[in-house]
Order: C-alpha cells, then sequence, then structure tokens
C-alpha cells in the first residue's frame, strides 16, 4: 500500500502550524501565571506582617489597626472623587453624544481623552503646585460658614493640602474613564427610540430621560465602578496633593491617608518587616479594586446578554 | 394682486424665544456680571462663573415666561450639558498652562537634557536660588532610564500580547482557557500600578534577593501594566479582519500560521502597531510601579540588570517631594516641571504617533 500523497504533510509545514499555535497558547497560559504570580507573592511576602506580633508592626497594634485607618482613607478619597467626576462626566458624555455638532463630536472626544493621556504624576504636581493654593481660600469659606457640618469642620488647612483636594485632582483622573464608556453607551441607543420620543414632541432633554439614560443605565453604572477602581489605585496625586495624617472626619484639614500613598511614600526607604507590612497593604488593595471592577464586569456581561448591545 | 411679503409671526412659531435671545442673555449676563464682580474684586475666573449662573439663570427663567416649563427644561438641561462640558475642559487647560510656564525656564537652561544629577548638591542650588547662578544638573539620566526601562517593558509585552490575541481570535474558539484568559485580562487591566510594581518587587525579593531593585525589575511591573493593553487592543484589530481573506487563503493550500503571519497580521498592523503605541504612552507615565522597583539615582546607569535607575516620572516626584536642598527647593520645582514638560511632549508625541501609524499603515482598499 503506498500512502496517498495528498495525507503526507510537508514537515516544515506542520511543525511551523505546531510551534506557532503552541506558543500563542504559551502566551496566553503566562498571563495567567503571572497573575497567579501576582496573587501569590503578594500573599507571600504578606504573610509575615499577617503572623508577627502586634508590637512589631507599625503604630504598635497589629496590621489590622494599621491597614483600617488608610483603608476608610482610600475610599473617602474615591468617593470625593466620584461624587465630582460622575455627574460632570455623564455631562460631558452626553454632550460629545447628543449635543455637539456632529462634525465637531469625534474631536471634542479626542480633547477629553487627552484628560487620560497626562501621566498622574504630572497631575500630582499640579495639584500640590496650583490647585491646593488656589483652593484654599474656599476652605477657609467652608470652615468660616459651614463648620457646624463636621466634614468641614475648621481650622482650614493653610496650604490647602487636604484629602478634598486629593479627591478633586482624583476626579479629574477617572473623569475620561467615565465620559469615554459612557459616551460609548449613549451612542449605541437604539435611533428608533429616539426618533419616536421625538416623533411624540418630547424635547430633547426628555428623549434623553426617556431613551437614552434608561437605555444606559448599567452601563454608566459600570462606568462609574471603573472609575471607582482607578480612584482607589491612584497613588501619585494622593501622595504629591495629600499632607497625610491620621484619619479624621473633616476633609479641609490636612490628615487622612490612602493604601497607594502609603506604599509609595514608605516602600523606597522600607526594609524588613516594614516591607512585608506594606505588601500586605498592598494586597488589601488588589483585593478591594478586584471585588470593585468584577462587579463592572459582571454588570457589563449581564447588560450585552439582553440588551441585544454589540 | 401684488404680494407684499409682511414677516409675521406665524401661530407655529407662536410662543417661542427668538433665535437671538440665547446671545442677548450672554450679552446681559456678561455685563451684569462683570457688576458683580467688580463690587467684591474682580477675578476673571468668577466673572466668567458668575456670568454662567446669571446666563443659565436668565435663559431659563425666560424660556420659563415664554415657551412654558418643559421648554425651560430642556433650556436647562442644555446649560448643564454644555457646562460640564466647560468645566472638564478647565483642568486640561489649567494643566498644561501650569506645566508649560513653569517648564519652559528648566527646559531651555543650557543643559538640561544633557546632563545628570551626578554632584549636583544642596550647595549649587542653593547658589543658584540665592545669587542667581545658572540652576545646575539635568534630567539625561532619567530620559536615558525611562528609555530603556519602557523599551524592554515593550520588548516583554508585544510578544506576550500579540500572541495571546492571535490565541484568543484564531485558536481560541471560544475555548474554557480562552474564556479565562480574557477574563482575567479585564482584570489584570484593573490592577492598580502600584500593585503591579509590588508584584514585581516581591517576585524579585523571593528570586533574587530582598532589595533587589534594578530596571529589569521595574520593566516587569510596566510589562503587567502593559501586556492587557496589548492584548485587548490586538484582539479588538485582529476581530475586524475579514473572514474571507482567511478563507481564501486557505483555499490555496496556505497552512494557518503562514495565513497568520502572512494575511491576517498584515492586515491588522496598523491598529496593532497604533494599540502598542497607545500602551507605551500609557505606561512610560507610570510612576508608583517603577518608584517601588527601579528607587531613583541620580547618576547614570546604562545596565537595566544592575543598580537603582532614575526615570523621568520618579525624577519629577523626588525632586518635588524631596528637594535638592530643602532650605531653597526653587531650583528643584525649576528641574521638575521641566521634567514634566519633557513627559508630556513624549506622551502626546506617542499618541500622535498612534493617530499617524493607524492612517499610514492602514491597509490599501483599492478605492
Amino acid at each position: 500500500m503506498t500512502t496517498n500523497s495528498l495525507t503526507t504533510s510537508h514537515g516544515a509545514g506542520r511543525a511551523g502550524d505546531k510551534v506557532f499555535s503552541g506558543a500563542a497558547m504559551a502566551a496566553g497560559c503566562l498571563i495567567l501565571a503571572v497573575l497567579f504570580g501576582v496573587a501569590l507573592f503578594l500573599v507571600v511576602q504578606a504573610i509575615p506582617a499577617l503572623t508577627a506580633p502586634a508590637a512589631d508592626i507599625q503604630g504598635g497594634h497589629g496590621f489590622f489597626a494599621y491597614i483600617a485607618p488608610i483603608v476608610v482613607g482610600t475610599l473617602i478619597a474615591a468617593v470625593i472623587a466620584l461624587v465630582i467626576a460622575t455627574p460632570v462626566a455623564i455631562g460631558v458624555a452626553l454632550f460629545i453624544s447628543h449635543y455637539a455638532p456632529r462634525r465637531l463630536a469625534a474631536g471634542l472626544g479626542y480633547v477629553v481623552d487627552l484628560l487620560a493621556a497626562i501621566p498622574s504624576v504630572v497631575y500630582g504636581a499640579w495639584g500640590a503646585a496650583f490647585l491646593a493654593k488656589e483652593i484654599s481660600p474656599a476652605y477657609d469659606w467652608l470652615a468660616t460658614y459651614l463648620g457646624w457640618i463636621p466634614i468641614f469642620e475648621g481650622p482650614a488647612s493653610a496650604t490647602g493640602k487636604t484629602i478634598l483636594t486629593a479627591g478633586i485632582v482624583l476626579s479629574v483622573m477617572v473623569l475620561p474613564i467615565i465620559t469615554s464608556l459612557s459616551r460609548e453607551i449613549f451612542l449605541q441607543t437604539p435611533k428608533l427610540h429616539e426618533e419616536a420620543a421625538l416623533a411624540l414632541g418630547a424635547t430633547r432633554w426628555e428623549m434623553i430621560k426617556m431613551a437614552v439614560l434608561p437605555f444606559g443605565r448599567p452601563g454608566i453604572i459600570s462606568a462609574i465602578m471603573l472609575g471607582l477602581g482607578r480612584a482607589l489605585g491612584e497613588t501619585m496625586a494622593v501622595a504629591l496633593v495629600l499632607s497625610s495624617g491620621v484619619l479624621t472626619a473633616s476633609l479641609i484639614q490636612s490628615g487622612n491617608q490612602t493604601i497607594a500613598a502609603e506604599i509609595a511614600l514608605n516602600f523606597p526607604e522600607a526594609s524588613g518587616l516594614k516591607v512585608n507590612t506594606l505588601i500586605a497593604a498592598g494586597l488589601v488593595l488588589f483585593v478591594i479594586t478586584l471585588g470593585v471592577n468584577m462587579i463592572a464586569r459582571w454588570i457589563i456581561t449581564r447588560h450585552k446578554e439582553f440588551s441585544g448591545a454589540n | 394682486m401684488t404680494a407684499t411679503v409682511v414677516r409675521k409671526r406665524s401661530a407655529l412659531t407662536k410662543g417661542q424665544l427668538p433665535k437671538f435671545a440665547p446671545y442677548i442673555v450672554l450679552a446681559v449676563a456678561l455685563v451684569v456680571g462683570a457688576a458683580i464682580l467688580a463690587l467684591i474684586g474682580f477675578n476673571a475666573f468668577g466673572w466668567g462663573i458668575v456670568s454662567a449662573i446669571l446666563f443659565a439663570v436668565g435663559l431659563v427663567s425666560w424660556s420659563g415666561a415664554v415657551e412654558g416649563a418643559r421648554k425651560a427644561k430642556d433650556k436647562l438641561a442644555t446649560c448643564l450639558v454644555v457646562g460640564a462640558f466647560l468645566i472638564a475642559l478647565l483642568p486640561l487647560i489649567s494643566v498644561i498652562v501650569t506645566v508649560l510656564i513653569n517648564g519652559i525656564p528648566g527646559l531651555i537652561t543650557p543643559g538640561f537634557l544633557g546632563t545628570s544629577m551626578n554632584g549636583v548638591t544642596g550647595a549649587f542650588d542653593n547658589k543658584a536660588a540665592e545669587e542667581g547662578a545658572p540652576v545646575l544638573g539635568g534630567i539625561y539620566h532619567a530620559l536615558m532610564g525611562t528609555i530603556q526601562i519602557t523599551l524592554l517593558a515593550t520588548v516583554i509585552s508585544v510578544p506576550v500580547g500579540l500572541l495571546t490575541s492571535i490565541y484568543l481570535v484564531e485558536y481560541g474558539n471560544d475555548r474554557p482557557l480562552a474564556r479565562a484568559i480574557t477574563f482575567f485580562v479585564d482584570v489584570m487591566t484593573g490592577i492598580p500600578s502600584i500593585v503591579a510594581g509590588l508584584f514585581a518587587a516581591a517576585f524579585f525579593f523571593a528570586i533574587v534577593g530582598p532589595g533587589t531593585k534594578t530596571g529589569a525589575v521595574a520593566a516587569v511591573a510596566l510589562s503587567v501594566l502593559m501586556i492587557p493593553v496589548v492584548v485587548r487592543s490586538s484582539e479588538e484589530m485582529l476581530k475586524i479582519v475579514p473572514n474571507e481573506l482567511r478563507e481564501a487563503s486557505y483555499a490555496l493550500g496556505v497552512r494557518k500560521w503562514r495565513t497568520i503571519t502572512k494575511v491576517v497580521i498584515p492586515t491588522a498592523i496598523s491598529g496593532i502597531a497604533s494599540g502598542v503605541t497607545l500602551a507605551i504612552a500609557r505606561v512610560i507615565g507610570e510612576t508608583a510601579p517603577i518608584l517601588v522597583t527601579a528607587g531613583f539615582a541620580t547618576t547614570i546607569n546604562n545596565n537595566v540588570f544592575g543598580g537603582w535607575m532614575a526615570s523621568l516620572p520618579t525624577f519629577i516626584y523626588t525632586q518635588i517631594l524631596n528637594p535638592t536642598s530643602p532650605s531653597n527647593p526653587g531650583p528643584s520645582d525649576q528641574r521638575a516641571w521641566g521634567a514634566a514638560l519633557v513627559l508630556i511632549i513624549l506622551v502626546m508625541l506617542l499618541n500622535l504617533g498612534a493617530r499617524l501609524i493607524a492612517r499610514m499603515f492602514a491597509p490599501k482598499t483599492g478605492r
């Protein structure tokens, strides 16, 4: 019996196929391994901090007493950023998708994307050198007239380097993320829904309220969650802007600290157990942002299934 | 019968504001805003804010009186949306103006791009601040460090990212492995940059020895941030390559790997290249991961595998937080802003380059 010449392969071609698909798969597996490695090495290096006697950890009351205030500080900064950025971002997204002249829309979108291109350290420098100085009179005003509200309790920081300033800088940094995702969602609104609303005599705002926003709600929520993930993990803006300290309720006094800034400020000079403590803090941050991002992705995929978008 | 054209308001347009109404309101708002500001002390920023509020209030209440509540609400929404856009522009303009004003003196100092901080001590800075001597020191070491670290990160990330996207698009077929990779690439996109830095540090501490800080560690940290960006953008680009091209190639008896390397990738190369450029632009400005992995050097270090290494972002950071001369931070600030200007120019050039690449290498459509 002779083998059919059609079924015999030229060795080189088949080997090439095997090598290539193997390499592609190996690259994919490498990514999984790296992510697994991130978790593993962080956990391994964090364990000494978790098991060390309480007195050895900075502050002297154990790891959880050390991490709790900076977790709260991280959340405060992120919430300030989102409270400021969300309405503005949705407004900008609506402006680009439904208000701006169509010819300008793409260019304006690019301008907002420029905000995302500026490196975080430049934002930090801007916040510390410009914004903090310019905004401190406003803090004095807040302390004088709204000082009875705990979060605006005086005396206001003279330098303006407070958690509120850091939150404002963070809001500028998460703005482009929320904007670009919401814009994509708003542009996907079925044209027929919009035209039906307009044909029934709705004004533009009524059309947006009835057709665009209900359609885009899951997208907006996941965009906010992704912005939250960014705000939680952002380091430089806080490290440069905030003059950190113990946890304080007032947003316009110096004080508070975030996980990322704590790591950045202390890691370069750290040694011994301090390194493990900071890595454990990084692990906490990783877990928090992982949770936030996974919820956001879950909302997006759940939305995809029944919306017909994509 | 002579047709006399009488411009009369038809019943259809009754109850509407005239077309020029916004301009009238704007002019009134600007004048009244200037008057109010003149009473409490004039400044351009306050004038803009007060005028904008007056404009919105004026237009909405006029519209409410003439056109009714629904139209007034619509006008209010328009004012708010446009206002949101203008507010978003403020920080962008402010950042760029601040960096330009503070950065240009540093950038035009002779030797700023060509010298390192080696041997520049607080004494020189004190002299510069007190006696007007030229500000010494520059960013050469940081620029070189940034270029080397980013280059190494690109060399690591691009093959891994590109091969992964090829696996997902060409071989994945929605297998469990492909779905797991897609999911974890999404997760990786959300890793905070400082955690990526800590990972690389922890990894090398465990493998090489505690306290290992070199440019290569930083490059690994940046790769963790860069790979997901490369995977996502290349995946999108490979997906839009028409299936007919692949099938035509298979029909000619071409092997799958030859099809991918000779047909699919060349078709998508413009998008892939611009995606890679954007990924570089994203990681070149990262500070936190380099801070915890490469330390900060003041001298030129051309060996990514040994010794601490400076980079532009960490240079800016340390010059601001720990000025060379604590009593006279002026010269340090000047260098930091100069470096910030260089960094922004680099990032903008990369962004621009990405757009040019996308346009230049776009496949010829024959039309």
